[in-house]
């Protein structure tokens, strides 16, 4: 089972690496979102450092949203889902390792550009490291929950938007309790209550998602 | 519950705006629902009459 | 000897038979909710007494603890259903599912707009983004996504197995809103009604809210009834049974 984790993993990752505008798509629609809102509301500091955690979680929900197409559709649409859903591996381990590559593409570079970002909203050191940490428990929590999203819309018309209304309610606790430690940070609360909650939903949509997505890709593909 | 007067009743001691856009909506929202499963239902109904007139026509079936 | 046939409720899990079952139910169902509803109203205007603390505003309470519950309630009941035919691969339990969702989010909605309207007077405020209030708004988007979810696909097995999962896989958000306000510290207040111990309402205006929830569960069942009914008919219309149905209705 390690062995086609990592082999899916390694397949995944060599497809994207081959094509790398996808890698850096991701990367620049997180940057350029985040710079947005500096622009759209004035760069008095006292509300940007308020605004900062919030503005920098939803960027990478949206980031990590908008690259989900990318995750089942084109092996879907040249048929090597069809095989990955006949070979003998159990689907799970294929869909946990497609999450993965997944993550490692549009998650975790979001994860090393964000205290960069979050220098540009004045936020302090100590909350910088809590919007790291928090992201780094976090995105792989939206990649999670994104295939299931993106298993349900396979091939489905206008599945773009679609996509985004079944995941998004999804993605609010995390959203909730990501942004919120850096809150809880900087007002000096302490933020381990939502870095443990954030930690107990990673484990269980680690045990839920790939199950799900891989019912979903079973449904999609009768 | 003795209101004592229409006035009184309408005006729910200055909550009447709330209280009665509560259960307005309400009351709007449970018989819109219902007129719109009534037109459902007689749409389903007309359309299926046309599907069978269109099959039969098309000598689809005995019926 | 003859051999006596048991009768078997499973006779009514095809869509044939329980399309004039539901037809035959869903006028009682829908007059036993008027009455309730109408017994409901009568006690929340004219026998429940002014609230001590909340003045007259607390009235709001017999639509939308009810329509609260509902939502909740009609959810776990649209999850049940549509896992039952993604496990069993019945196609009435998902067309019930199916028939569920509008009128679960229609509840999710007066519920909402219920608690708004309540909020003003008594917290000041029209909303409030704390556990409870929250986690209702993604019940609605989750009805709503469940909804859009099984127009989108055209082949209806895939829908009805595809809003199965996703229903299965929001049911987690029940329980959330139900505890969130043990959970959480939150604005909304904590629960008056459990099953172990007395109830920390009037009895008045607790019998008034027990029987509005009865009269709009009563409601969602005749409602209910009346849409798989429509479903039913959209989906069974290369049948004969259906076009005999409608050849009765011309």
């Amino acid at each position: 089972m390690i062995r086609t984790l990592g082999w899916v993993l390694r397949r995944d990752l060599l497809l994207v690496f081959r094509r790398r505008g996808d890698v850096i798509n991701a990367l620049v629609f997180f940057v350029i979102v985040v710079s947005l809102f500096p622009l759209g509301v004035g760069p008095e500091a006292s509300q940007l450092r308020n605004m900062a955690p919030g503005v920098l979680w939803v960027s990478a929900l949206l980031a990590c949203m908008l690259s989900l197409a990318r995750l089942f559709a084109p092996d879907h649409q040249d048929g090597t889902l069809e095989q990955m859903l006949l070979a003998g591996e159990p689907l799970v381990v294929i869909v946990l390792g497609k999450i993965m590559a997944h993550w490692l593409v549009s998650g975790l570079p979001l994860v090393l550009i964000a205290p960069l970002l979050g220098l540009q909203f004045d936020l302090p050191a100590d909350a910088l490291a809590v919007l790291c940490f928090s992201l780094l428990i976090g995105t792989p929590v939206l990649s999670l929950i994104g295939a299931v999203g993106a298993a349900l819309t396979l091939g489905v018309r206008g599945s773009g938007a679609l996509v985004a209304l079944l995941v998004l309610p999804l993605y609010v606790p995390v959203l909730i309790f990501g942004a919120g430690s850096v809150g809880a940070t900087a007002s000096g609360t302490g933020a381990e209550a939502h870095l443990l909650l954030l930690g107990g939903f990673l484990a269980l949509a680690l045990v839920l998602a790939p199950w799900a997505s891989a019912a979903a890709l079973r449904i999609a593909m009768e | 519950m003795n209101w004592g007067s229409w006035q009184n009743f309408l005006h729910m001691g200055g909550y009447g705006l709330y209280i009665w856009g509560s259960y307005a909506v309400t009351l709007i929202v449970l018989v819109a629902e219902i007129v719109a499963l009534v037109a459902r239902r007689r749409g389903v109904i007309e359309r299926l009459e046309k599907y069978y007139l269109a099959r039969r026509s098309n000598n689809e079936t005995k019926a | 000897m003859t051999q006596s046939r048991k009768f078997s409720w499973f006779v009514f899990s095809s869509p044939q038979s329980f399309y004039p079952l539901a037809g035959a139910m869903q006028p009682w169902f829908a007059a036993l909710a008027f009455v309730l509803c109408a017994v409901g109203l009568y006690i929340s205007f004219f026998v429940a007494p002014t609230d001590a603390q909340q003045g007259e505003s607390y009235r709001i309470i017999f639509i939308h603890v009810p329509a609260a519950w509902m939502s909740m309630f009609l959810y776990l009941v649209m999850g049940f259903w549509s896992g039952v035919g993604l496990v069993l691969n019945t196609r009435l339990s998902s067309m019930v599912a199916t028939a569920l969702a509008p009128t679960g989010a229609l509840f999710t909605f007066v519920a909402l707009w219920t608690g708004a309207l309540w909020g003003k007077p008594t917290w000041g405020t029209w909303w409030v983004w704390d556990a409870r209030l929250t986690s209702e708004l993604i019940l609605l988007f989750l009805y709503i996504g469940f909804m859009a979810l099984q127009a989108a696909i055209d082949d209806q097995r895939r829908a009805d197995k595809a809003g199965a999962v996703l229903a299965l896989v929001g049911v987690i958000n029940i329980p959330i809103i139900y505890f969130s306000v043990q959970w959480w510290s939150t604005l909304h207040q904590g629960a008056s009604v459990s099953m172990k111990s007395a109830p920390t309402m009037a009895a008045t205006m607790l019998l008034g809210m027990l029987i509005m929830a009865l009269g709009f569960w009563m409601y969602s069942i005749a409602a209910t009834l009346a849409r798989v009914r429509c479903v039913i008919l959209e989906r069974e219309r290369h049948t004969d049974w259906v076009a005999l149905e409608i050849g009765k209705q011309a």
